[in-house]
């Protein structure tokens, strides 16, 4: 809740809610903040063809912190995208490389674009049966998506019995070719896949604010029972958040098997993690009914840009996990310093009324 | 009120307040509980007596104000810090591990031990059928508790606070979930522990049982203390007059208006209990357009759980629903809220507010369809304008429409919520305690709201515990007790007394397994 604004008449309120408005804006904070620093002790930093290829880090991330996103305000948590990620990397490089054999002689493929939409359906297929175990057979998400976690992983292994699909390239003659473009394209000098994060990261601000099912996500995180009584179809709407998080992990595998022209299947590994991580930076509440996709996406950048930034300071990648871990943490201290004493403010508010 | 000064008194506060966040629970209270003497405490729902004994028994700190005991100023920052002064409660929902057996719920937290070897069980199974044994009570100490029924539980909880050993003991509606003998049972063992001294707390809402007990009593209303007396001294008409108040209830006067068809039939409604019986037993209940309906019935009588059944909360529920001639058994909650009904849930933070939300989409949760452009897109003016009115209709007191709810009064909220069902266009409201928890300002803009809203031809269903409110509210008066109907009256022909003797109609006859 970034945007959010406080108005206060007395002076000693004003006070507050001045560290109140500076908490909210943690996380921008933290950006400007990562930012700064590393201008100043990364050498070319700021180049564009460094903020660029950050980005294109940061996309990938990013992906996955919007599904997470969502499915953490209802109140959820998606371990599995990760594997996701990995599986429908390898979707794609098989309907690529080898097609479907039909066992009789015959093989299908689909050009590229089929092999896309085949992939996408992939991962909200996994989705919905995360959804379906959750809302109809009541697991806890926790242990649902652990469980398709460990499937789809292994899924992904026995696709090529381990081994890498190499060299997507395709051939003209079955117009499979033109993989590397969702990895390696440009549209008007950006990548492509910085175009996909564009549109998928506004449509989901749009969901999320102009929508019914956006404002159903947000009920249902804040108070299931009073969302049902409200008339909510609860399931139908964490349906949909899982559905969305298996979309978002399909689109990161297809841009990281394109971009490397190969699909490995123990790609994506703990991304899971990191989605969380960018997720909570952004201000989403573990406990459900509080996030913005807006703040997640910054959320990501500042992840992205602290791990980049390190990489490019030459510090050890021991002691970049140890700086990750702490900007978490203290993300989420600040987070739970705002949530009381803005409640201290309203409270004071309501009792200076009477 | 004048402050007692004699020796008996064990614990005295003096002019305590409790403010939670939205109301003030209780104001000014000046309360003295004497040794060897039973102390009732009696008042409506929401006045105020719960919080009181909470901060008696440790579990609030009072905003304002102090406690002496014995005569000294004391603070207890945790019921365990009361237990070691030796105040022990029985609370009015129940505290137990159902997941536990009986004797080591009652020895929770102070275990029976052998040094190093661990619990002894043997002992605190011993020591536990002993205190049972005095309630008369029936139980096996090693049976789990979750296997006992709520009466039973009910009795659990009250050896666990005689084990205590307390002073002081404070028993909040201790006789709701007991049968008539498990009454008099408990009746024994508090002139027991009456004749060793024991201060003992009673709280209730069945006034022939207080009379019974009693010694002294104490009367609450809206948070402050109205009324002190010996129980010798007084009669029930005192207690209905102090606990009401001269100062009636602003009421909305009845606006006459022709009721028209009938838009509700329930028939036949059951739901079943998870222990066993019936918690909705065979309800069936009819309501005209523009009538207003009161359900009373004492806590447990299965209010709520009707309203539920109705909404389309329990898929286990039998019986059919109509709404405006269509038959809405086979719809979900969501469909039902579409063909007319809606419902104000007695628990307004558990069941009728999103907290993390804003004043503005709470109110617009049940009906965003009504904003959509292509069937998705919510149009932020119309939603907008949407609130503007149902803010100024129901005369909510919001700063700002996009703080979160939280930030409102207990009343605004309450109003919120009824604000989110009547966007929803219904043609027959339930309201579940539509009064429950909020200030006497806020009741009287509820009550008015549903005059006015019957006026336009709403059939409203509204379920109390207050007498005074079903009386004067209703066009027809139905009691339930027990899961069932007991009597529908027209308000013409009703009196408090039958009423009140209808609501215990259920508890004579059932309950054997008790």
């Amino acid at each position: 809740m970034t945007t959010a604004t406080t108005t206060s008449t007395t002076a000693e309120a004003s006070n507050g809610s001045l560290l109140l408005t500076l908490m909210k804006l943690r996380t921008f904070i933290a950006l400007f903040a990562v930012i700064a620093f590393f201008s100043v002790f990364a050498p070319n930093f700021l180049s564009t063809a460094n903020l660029i290829l950050m980005s294109k880090h940061v996309a990938l991330n990013a992906f996955l912190a919007m599904g997470m996103t969502f499915v953490i305000i209802t109140g959820g948590i998606d371990l599995s995208v990760g594997s996701i990620v990995g599986l429908c990397g390898m979707v794609a490089g098989g309907l690529i490389l080898n097609g479907i054999d039909l066992q009789f002689g015959y093989t299908i493929y689909f050009n590229v674009f089929e092999v896309c939409l085949i992939t996408l359906a992939v991962g909200i297929v996994i989705g919905a049966i995360n959804g379906l175990l959750i809302t109809k057979l009541n697991v806890a998400p926790f242990i649902a998506t652990l469980g398709t976690l460990y499937v789809a992983r292994g899924f992904a292994l026995l696709s090529s019995d381990g081994q890498t699909f190499p060299n997507l390239v395709g051939k003209p003659e079955l117009s499979t070719t033109g993989f590397a473009f969702l990895g390696s394209g440009r549209l008007l000098g950006l990548p492509v896949s910085i175009w996909m994060l564009i549109v998928v990261a506004l449509a989901a601000a749009y969901v999320a604010k102009c929508t019914p099912i956006g404002r159903h996500i947000f009920a249902v995180g804040g108070n299931e029972r009073a969302a049902r009584m409200s008339g909510i179809r609860v399931d139908r709407v964490k349906m949909f958040v899982y559905m969305f998080s298996g979309f978002c992990a399909a689109i990161v595998g297809l841009v990281i098997s394109s971009e490397l022209m190969a699909s490995h299947p123990a790609t994506g590994n703990s991304f899971e993690l990191n989605a969380i991580a960018a997720a909570v930076l952004g201000g989403t509440s573990m406990s459900g009914g509080r996030g913005t996709i807006g703040g997640t996406i910054i959320g990501a950048f500042v992840i992205g840009i602290l791990s980049d930034g390190l990489v490019m300071m030459g510090i050890s990648s021991f002691w970049q996990m140890v700086i990750k871990g702490i900007v978490i943490i203290v993300a989420v201290v600040v987070d739970q310093a705002q949530r009381r004493l803005q409640q201290q403010v309203t409270l004071m508010q309501l009792a200076k009324k009477g | 009120m004048q402050p007692v000064q004699d020796e008996d008194c064990v614990l005295r506060l003096e002019d305590v307040t409790k403010v939670y966040s939205g109301i003030v629970a209780v104001r000014h209270a000046n309360l003295a509980l004497r040794r060897g003497a039973v102390n009732v405490l009696v008042g409506e729902n929401g006045a105020g007596k719960s919080t009181l004994m909470r901060i008696i028994a440790g579990v609030e700190k009072p905003s304002l104000g102090r406690i002496l005991l014995d005569g000294k100023e004391v603070e207890f920052h945790s019921p365990a810090d009361a237990q070691r002064h030796g105040i022990g409660m029985v609370f009015q929902e129940l505290n137990l591990f159902g997941n536990l057996s009986v004797a080591e719920n009652i020895f929770a937290t102070r275990e029976v031990t052998r040094g190093l070897r661990g619990i002894d069980h043997r002992a605190q199974i011993d020591k536990a059928n002993h205190f049972l044994d005095r309630l008369d009570a029936g139980i096996d100490a090693e049976t789990l508790v979750e296997d006992l029924p709520i009466g039973q539980q009910q009795l659990v909880e009250i050896a666990k606070a005689i084990s205590l050993d307390t002073r002081i003991l404070i028993l909040d509606e201790p006789t709701s979930a007991l049968s008539a003998a498990e009454v008099d049972v408990l009746f024994k063992v508090i002139r027991e522990l009456k004749a060793q001294g024991v201060a003992i707390v009673y709280i209730s809402h069945r006034l022939e049982e207080l009379m019974r007990i009693g010694d002294y009593i104490t009367v609450l209303r809206d948070g402050q203390i109205t009324g002190h007396a010996m129980i010798r001294d007084i009669d029930t008409k005192w207690i209905v007059r102090s606990m009401i108040g001269s100062d009636a209830k602003d009421f909305a006067k009845s606006v006459d208006h022709r009721l028209g068809k009938e838009v509700f039939r329930a028939e036949d409604i059951c739901l079943p209990r998870r222990i066993g019986g019936l918690a909705v037993d065979h309800m069936g209940i009819s309501v005209r357009a523009g009538e207003v309906l009161g359900i009373y019935g004492l806590m447990g009588a299965g209010r709520s759980e009707f309203f539920e059944c109705v909404i389309g909360q329990h898929p286990h529920s039998t019986g059919r629903v109509h709404v405006g001639g269509v038959d809405v058994s086979a719809c979900d909650t969501s469909d039902r809220i579409q063909e007319g009904l809606a419902l104000i849930p007695e628990d307004r933070q558990r069941e009728g507010l999103v907290q993390a939300l804003s004043i503005a989409s709470n109110l617009t949760l049940a009906s965003l369809e009504r904003f959509l452009r292509l069937r998705f897109h919510i149009v932020g003016e119309k939603e907008r304008a949407a609130i503007k009115a149902a803010i100024r209709d129901l005369s909510i007191k919001a700063p700002n429409p996009d703080f979160e709810v939280t930030s409102m009064s207990g009343g605004n909220q309450q109003k919120v919520v009824i604000g989110k069902a009547l966007m929803t266009r219904p043609k027959v409201l339930l309201m579940d305690e539509p009064s429950r928890g909020i200030d006497v300002g806020a009741k009287a803009d509820v009550f008015r709201t549903m005059r006015r809203l019957a006026g336009e031809g709403l059939a409203i269903l509204f379920s109390t515990s207050d007498l005074e409110e079903v009386m004067a509210l209703s066009d027809r008066i139905a009691v339930m007790s027990n899961g069932r109907l007991v009597t529908v009256i027209d308000r013409t022909d009703a009196t408090e007394e039958m009423i009140v003797k209808a609501s215990a109609e259920g508890h004579k006859t059932t309950r054997e397994h008790a």
